[in-house]
């Protein structure tokens, strides 16, 4: 129920052709991986458990098969265009609604298009999905520069600001005028920027992790869920936030053991956040996945990072928005002016007030707190998430908005 | 020119015996090392660079030899010996002196026994009219021969026991305590348990960096009134904290068994782990980049991590800890030290505490010097300076 767009001459059509020696080496590496000494401790708090990694591997070595993944990928329409000197990879899926809204939406760390692919259908084609068809949208999903099927840049400065800068280059290219933009984690760094930016054409963006919060911006904390939430983010940097200041202070060190060891690039990857690690860990060891956080998916994201070796060059873009925020220290952002949504999942690093995004933002004109759904929403619960999405950004469609 | 002592029947003689299948199968693994691309920057500011790691794991691969590493530990009288329900092993060799001072000599991560080896010969039989030691080095638990813990709870503070009671058990009833990194917290430890035999101790990482100064480099106080000397102290600090060579620590101190499954399972990984290390991270392998025989020392350390599986185990010695800074005298509580502290700022090393700080930090000083070489790694990169030291700080401890 798509249809590609005319691609424009440096616009190019892509399709993931993966060989089978690669698959077979990484078969090789999984099944001669050497494991450490179990953990001491009966929960997470000494990272990613062995029973874990386990179950995974034999996953990973048996019932996984990557083709379907790849297929599923080449079902869909995608393509590659240079911009600013690094090739972007990217899914371009124009509804049949003509008047479906342009939003490009992106992913996080340690995501992927992988985690966006299920809320292709209820956002391109409402009808099929319990929407209407004024809620289409033309759907771009770019893979962040050093992600995926994008190219690794070569050069330093690319932090999420760079991509902010790219992301409305490409809706241009693509021949969007009018458009709006969405992000989780990373996608919401970058969403969050373009928001500042407030290129020509963007009209309205939508985020489900508060930027600025994570930034260490001063949120309110006098009501009883202000206070849960602020308790929640010091948690995480305190105890949550090591693989954070790891990718910040030294990508390249961690990269190696993501480049040379499958089950390191695992273990690394699924120990985001505490919600999201119980869900995958069940999913693995008690077969018992939360919403869309099942085996495959959880492995098509991992194998994807494996197969295109960006492990290392995923990390190196949290060192760049270190840099960024060092030389930034003490100057305040321009604000977003924009109109802005948010949602808050409940399973999020921390439950993110309304209060907080009113401290964000001065122009909300979305909020909703949903009952399901943590880190990854778009991937656990594409069939809610698609809905938030659809109600955010309903005030800002042709003839509500200037 | 050493004997070793009369064990008791629960010591156990050990040698170090690695099967050939597992050095083979590390080469193996060094050899099929899918590598990243390379940093973007063109210094170690994201990591160890790419071409040194290369190169390191090249000649480890091709040239480097364990049995000549494992001789070496080998013609040291080795045990075993059960404490608090682990197995611990350690290295004693008595002095032929019978006035000899017994002293436990700590290492620290990603140390091990290797980085103290140089100094037994002279600490044991030292030129005459020189003071000798009884020298007992132990591998803390989840290091090397040591075994590794299954369950939480081996703190410093219990590992400081377990030294007692193993000094007890070799028939010390006087003895004296000295290290570096990790050791230096133990060290520290057993300083403020101050067991009946402990004498005296001697660190060279001291918990110096006073409570004021500590906040101010955490941006939680004003910085306070500093003279030059410790201007300079505080200004580096601030820089190396900025740099963030602290990233391990915190990582470690987290998620133990993440940063685990990577070292465990790639032998690149984990030779990039140890250069992230500030005492590693500022070698380039000896002054002449080509010198085999410095290489092989960092290779020795590496190899012994790898081939007794320890690189997971020896990171949860962080969690244990809990993260507090081995650098701080408030986090390290030495004020409580009971027995005389003796202190050794090594000028090559990243942390070099002015005087005025040691002395405010330890109630119980009674010697604090600054010598211009050696760094991290002090009884390994300048042995005979470092055993000068600890002569000089243990004189009159008799």
């Amino acid at each position: 129920m798509t249809t590609i767009v005319d691609t424009a001459v440096e616009v190019r059509p892509f399709q993931v052709e993966t060989p089978q020696a690669q698959l077979d080496e990484l078969r090789r590496r999984i099944v001669a991986t050497r494991l450490p000494s179990k953990e001491l401790v009966a929960d997470r708090s000494q990272g990613v458990q062995l029973a874990t990694i386990e179950a995974l591997s034999r996953y990973w070595t048996t019932d996984y098969d990557w083709r379907q993944c790849e297929a599923k990928l080449n079902a869909l329409p995608q393509f590659t265009t240079e911009i600013d000197g690094v090739e972007v990879h990217f899914i371009h899926v124009k509804s049949r609604h003509d008047n479906a809204l342009p939003l490009i939406m992106t992913h996080g760390w340690p995501g992927s298009i992988i985690e966006l692919l299920e809320t292709i259908g209820p956002l391109t084609d409402p009808i099929a999905h319990g929407g209407r068809a004024e809620d289409a949208f033309d759907l771009v999903l770019p893979s962040v520069p050093g992600y995926g099927f994008s190219a690794a840049p070569t050069e330093l400065g690319w932090g999420a600001g760079r991509a902010a800068q790219a992301w409305p280059e490409l809706m241009q290219r693509l021949g969007y005028t009018r458009y709006v933009a969405q992000g989780g984690d990373v996608g919401a760094a970058v969403t969050d920027a373009m928001g500042r930016r407030a290129p020509e054409g963007l009209i309205g963006i939508h985020t489900n992790l508060l930027v600025p919060a994570l930034g260490g911006a001063p949120m309110p904390t006098e009501t009883k869920e202000e206070r849960a939430a602020a308790d929640q983010l010091a948690t995480f940097r305190a105890t949550g936030a090591g693989y954070l200041i790891e990718q910040n202070t030294r990508p390249q060190t961690i990269g190696y053991a993501l480049l040379d060891s499958p089950v390191a690039l695992a273990a690394w990857m699924l120990d985001h956040d505490t919600d999201s690690y119980y869900k995958i860990a069940r999913a693995f060891v008690d077969g018992q996945p939360t919403g869309n956080l099942t085996r495959d998916h959880i492995l098509d994201n991992i194998t994807l990072y494996w197969l295109t070796g960006t492990g290392a060059s995923a990390a190196r873009s949290y060192w760049e928005g270190a840099q960024a925020s060092a030389q930034a220290a003490g100057q305040a952002p321009p604000p977003v002016t924009l109109p802005v949504g948010f949602t808050t999942f409940p399973g999020e690093i921390w439950r993110t007030p309304r209060s907080w995004v009113e401290a964000s933002y001065p122009n909300v004109v979305y909020f909703n707190e949903v009952d399901r759904g943590g880190h990854f929403a778009a991937w656990e619960e594409p069939q809610l998430f698609s809905d938030e999405i659809r109600a955010s950004f309903r005030s800002l469609r042709d003839g509500s908005m200037s | 020119m050493s004997t070793t002592v009369d064990t008791a029947t629960e010591i156990r003689p050990f040698q170090a015996e690695i099967p050939q299948q597992e050095i083979d199968d590390l080469r193996r693994r060094l050899l099929a090392t899918r590598w990243p691309d390379k940093e973007t920057v063109g210094d170690a500011s994201q990591g160890v660079p790419l071409a040194k790691l290369k190169q390191l794991v090249e000649y480890w691969a091709t040239g480097y030899d364990w049995r000549k590493a494992e001789a070496k530990l080998n013609a040291l009288p080795q045990f075993l010996t059960e404490i608090d329900g682990l197995h611990i092993h350690f290295i004693h060799v008595r002095s032929s002196h019978d006035d000899a001072l017994p002293v436990i000599i700590t290492h620290g991560w990603p140390g091990s026994v290797f980085e103290l080896l140089k100094i037994v010969g002279p600490l044991t039989e030292p030129p005459s009219g020189e003071d000798a030691f009884h020298v007992v080095i132990p591998s803390l638990p989840g290091y090397g021969f040591s075994a590794r813990p299954d369950a939480p709870g081996w703190n410093p503070e219990r590992i400081a026991r377990a030294w007692d009671e193993l000094m007890t058990r070799l028939g010390y009833d006087e003895y004296v305590a000295q290290g570096g990194d990790w050791g230096a917290v133990i060290t520290e430890m057993m300083g403020r348990q101050s067991p009946s035999g402990l004498r005296a101790i001697h660190v060279n990482l001291p918990a110096s960096v006073p409570p004021d100064v500590e906040a101010a480099l955490a941006g939680a106080g004003p910085v306070p009134e500093l003279t030059d000397e410790e201007r300079v102290a505080f200004d580096a600090l601030a820089a190396s904290r900025k740099s963030g060579f602290l990233g391990y620590f915190v990582a470690l101190t987290a998620r133990p068994q993440d940063v685990g499954y990577g070292v465990t399972d790639s032998p690149a990984g984990l030779a990039a782990l140890f250069f992230w290390h500030p005492g590693f991270a500022s070698w380039s392998f000896g002054s002449d980049p080509n010198d085999p025989k410095s290489r092989d020392e960092v290779l020795d350390d590496i190899s012994l991590y790898w081939l007794t599986n320890t690189a997971a185990s020896s990171g949860r010695l962080y969690w244990e800890h809990g993260g507090a800074f081995p650098t701080s005298a408030a986090a390290m509580k030495v004020a409580e030290i009971r027995v005389p502290v003796a202190v050794t700022v090594f000028g090559e090393d990243g942390f070099r505490p002015p005087e005025s700080w040691t002395r405010r930090a330890y109630p119980t000083l009674t010697y604090v010097n600054k010598v211009d070489k050696g760094g991290h790694f002090a009884a390994w990169e300048q042995p005979q300076l470092f055993s000068d030291e600890v002569r000089a700080a243990f004189r009159g401890m008799r």
